[in-house]
């Protein structure tokens, strides 16, 4: 293993290397240039490769992502930078109508490959406008992938992977494990898209982590092994197309299944899970399946309301003594 | 600017192809057994496609509209696979899925039309930028209508074009109906392309109906944009025989506008004007429509022999 590195330079150096190794990918967003974002997670990337392929763009997020769409049709691998969430409401038009139909519509004359960046910010006071976490929305478009790293390693694996994908792939990345540091492997590795991996292996519960959350359910995992109760943690990383084989072998072990998410539960990848393991599970469950997620309300700004909107360690442990007890 | 003789009998077949292909079209839409889903039809505004797509090789692309039968064939996409996808079999050019409102022809420049107004000048801002990125020496030029001015797209896809210096052709037909609403209900001045000054590029408003005209002006622009200099706009006025969509009734459009607009029709001006400069003479023109009709029959007999896509085919090239 190589030295730790921060969350947020994963990204970054996963994008330099496949610019290194690519002629064809480019990055493109608003501040992408000399700030790097404005949490400068692309930091450096204009010095090396110059402004034609670290492209500064008015804020124009539907020009952006249409851009890209367009750009990717003609056989480049742009890598779009939205930065908030909740920004992308504003070219869900792109995304949705013409990148994730565009292959399928024309009849497979074109491939789309393209990366569009979004960050989930909860935990930030950023409030009604900056904190949304709203992958459930394009996890439910075909022909569009939706990953959500959770480490430094599978930062830069999923990151890889995603640049390589001929597909247009969505890459949510949360604010809050910008600074979390770890080893990541040396030379060159991806973590594939479409597969899950259990973090930690048990018999008492299974529980699935989408996103940040998995360092919520690593706490709660740790309280509840003091209590005697092994769960086995998931952690999902790709929320379109979904690993449900391995949610499906993990639930005949342990027969009982919780799923925790930022987003709201309502509508949610949870719900979206929970319905797909009791169509083929329901023998094998001893206890409903439940999830651990935030209200059907709206992120507030205020810290109170903030912390009581967002799922946490507590709210989860909360939730798998309830459904042992 | 000198235009040959072969490059105005090109010009006005490429017309009549598109007007042929059209009006059989309707009758098969209208006889209402074969065609599924929605039809826009662009009988009138045929020199605005083709004297721009004219100036353009397959390596040049378009983007076009909801009502893009005339610029795909202007461009020089085959009719049989067209006509084919139009009667959703296997054989159209996007397998059956695409219909009307959505196909393209990759190989021939043809990158889409598109179901959302306005949305081909986002996506042509991205193949513009390919095409500078891959230093090519390629353009990309992007239809759309009066309609299409008010959207967010024209303003974030002109300044971002203007703002990257990118090869996009702005190509503004103005019909006068966003679907039913009269352009001066919905554009605040007499010529959009006046726009164009805004974000630094040059805008033409031209006659849209003279073929001639339009076929140099978007040489021009062509030129412009393939020197780098970024995008250019041109507004060309012409008007929309048929109504929004087959089985508009109309009621919107005044008595006696369309009579008026049909003693202007591109295809029968340019008629009269090649008889008079003796380019072509009343046999030649004949033999010019059989041809077409020809082309758009053996297009339509393709499409029947062709069959319906199997069931699979809608879980396919979801992904690549």
């Amino acid at each position: 293993m190589g030295k730790p590195i921060m969350f947020q330079w994963a990204i970054n150096h996963a994008i330099a290397e496949e610019m290194r190794r690519d002629p064809t990918v480019f990055i493109i967003g608003e501040d992408v240039g000399k700030p790097g974002g404005p949490f400068g997670v692309t930091r450096g990337i204009i010095d090396e490769f110059g402004p034609e392929r670290a492209v500064d763009t008015p804020i124009s997020e539907g020009a952006i992502i249409g851009l890209c769409v367009g750009a990717a049709a003609a056989g480049l691998r742009p890598v779009a930078e939205i930065m908030f969430m909740n920004f992308i409401t504003l070219c869900v038009e792109e995304l949705y109508n013409q990148a994730s139909k565009m292959r399928w519509m024309f009849g497979a004359q074109v491939k789309v490959p393209m990366v569009v960046r979004a960050m989930t910010a909860g935990g930030y006071g950023a409030g009604p406008h900056h904190s949304s976490s709203l992958e459930s929305w394009f996890a439910s478009m075909p022909g569009l992938k939706v990953v959500m790293p959770s480490t430094p390693v599978n930062a830069k694996g999923l990151m890889k992977a995603a640049i390589r994908d001929d597909n247009p792939v969505l890459y949510v990345e949360p604010l809050s494990s910008y600074r979390i540091k770890a080893e990541i492997p040396e030379g060159d590795y991806i973590t594939p898209i479409g597969k899950c991996e259990i973090v930690r292996e048990g018999t008492d519960i299974t529980i699935v982590s989408v996103g940040r959350m998995l360092q919520e359910a690593l706490k709660a995992v740790d309280v509840l092994e003091k209590d005697g109760i092994k769960p086995e943690l998931i952690d999902l990383l790709t929320i379109n197309p979904l690993d449900m084989e391995t949610i499906y072998a993990s639930v005949k072990k342990t027969n009982r299944l919780v799923i925790i998410h930022e987003a709201k539960q309502t509508m949610g990848i949870g719900a979206e899970i929970a319905a797909s393991v009791q169509e083929k599970m329901f023998d094998w469950l001893d206890a409903p399946v439940e999830r651990v997620a935030a209200p059907f309300t709206h992120i507030a700004f205020q810290p109170k309301l903030e912390q009581h909107y967002l799922p946490d360690a507590t709210k989860l442990v909360a939730k798998v003594k309830q459904m042992l007890g | 600017m000198k235009i040959s003789k072969e490059t105005k009998i090109d010009l006005f077949t490429r017309m009549v192809k598109i007007r042929t292909f059209e009006d059989e079209t309707h009758k098969i839409f209208m006889a209402g057994k074969e065609m599924p889903g929605f039809l826009h039809l662009s009988q009138g505004e045929e020199a605005m496609a083709v004297g721009t797509c004219a100036n353009l090789t397959f390596d040049d692309a378009i983007y076009t509209t909801h009502r893009g039968h005339g610029c795909i064939i202007a461009k020089g996409a085959d009719l049989k696979p067209m006509m084919a996808e139009l009667f959703g079999r296997i054989d159209g050019c996007c397998k059956g899925r695409a219909g009307s409102m959505h196909f393209a022809d990759v190989k021939t420049g043809c990158m889409g039309s598109n179901g959302i107004v306005g949305e081909g000048m986002r996506l042509a801002i991205g193949t513009a930028f390919a095409q500078k990125y891959q230093k090519t020496k390629n353009v990309t030029a992007v239809f759309f209508g009066d309609g299409a001015t008010g959207t967010g797209a024209f303003h974030e896809s002109f300044n971002m074009a203007a703002t990257l210096k990118l090869p996009v052709i702005f190509v503004c037909s103005i019909n006068f109906y966003a679907q039913m609403t009269h352009k001066s209900v919905h554009i605040p001045i007499e010529h959009v392309a006046d726009r164009a000054a805004g974000y630094g590029a040059p805008g033409v408003t031209i006659d849209g109906n003279d073929v001639e005209l339009v076929y140099e002006e978007v040489s021009k622009a062509v030129k412009h944009c393939r020197a780098g200099k970024g995008p250019y706009m041109i507004e060309g006025i012409t008007y929309r025989h048929h109504g929004h969509f087959i089985g508009d009734p109309c009621n919107y459009r005044p008595a006696g506008e369309l009579e008026e607009w049909l003693k202007k029709d591109p295809i029968v001006l340019y008629e009269q004007k090649l008889l008079k400069e003796g380019v072509l003479d009343e046999k030649r023109i004949q033999q010019i429509k059989e041809e077409c009709k020809n082309l758009v029959d053996e297009a339509v007999a393709f499409a029947r022999q062709s069959p319906q896509p199997d069931i699979e085919e809608l879980y396919k090239d979801i992904l690549a």
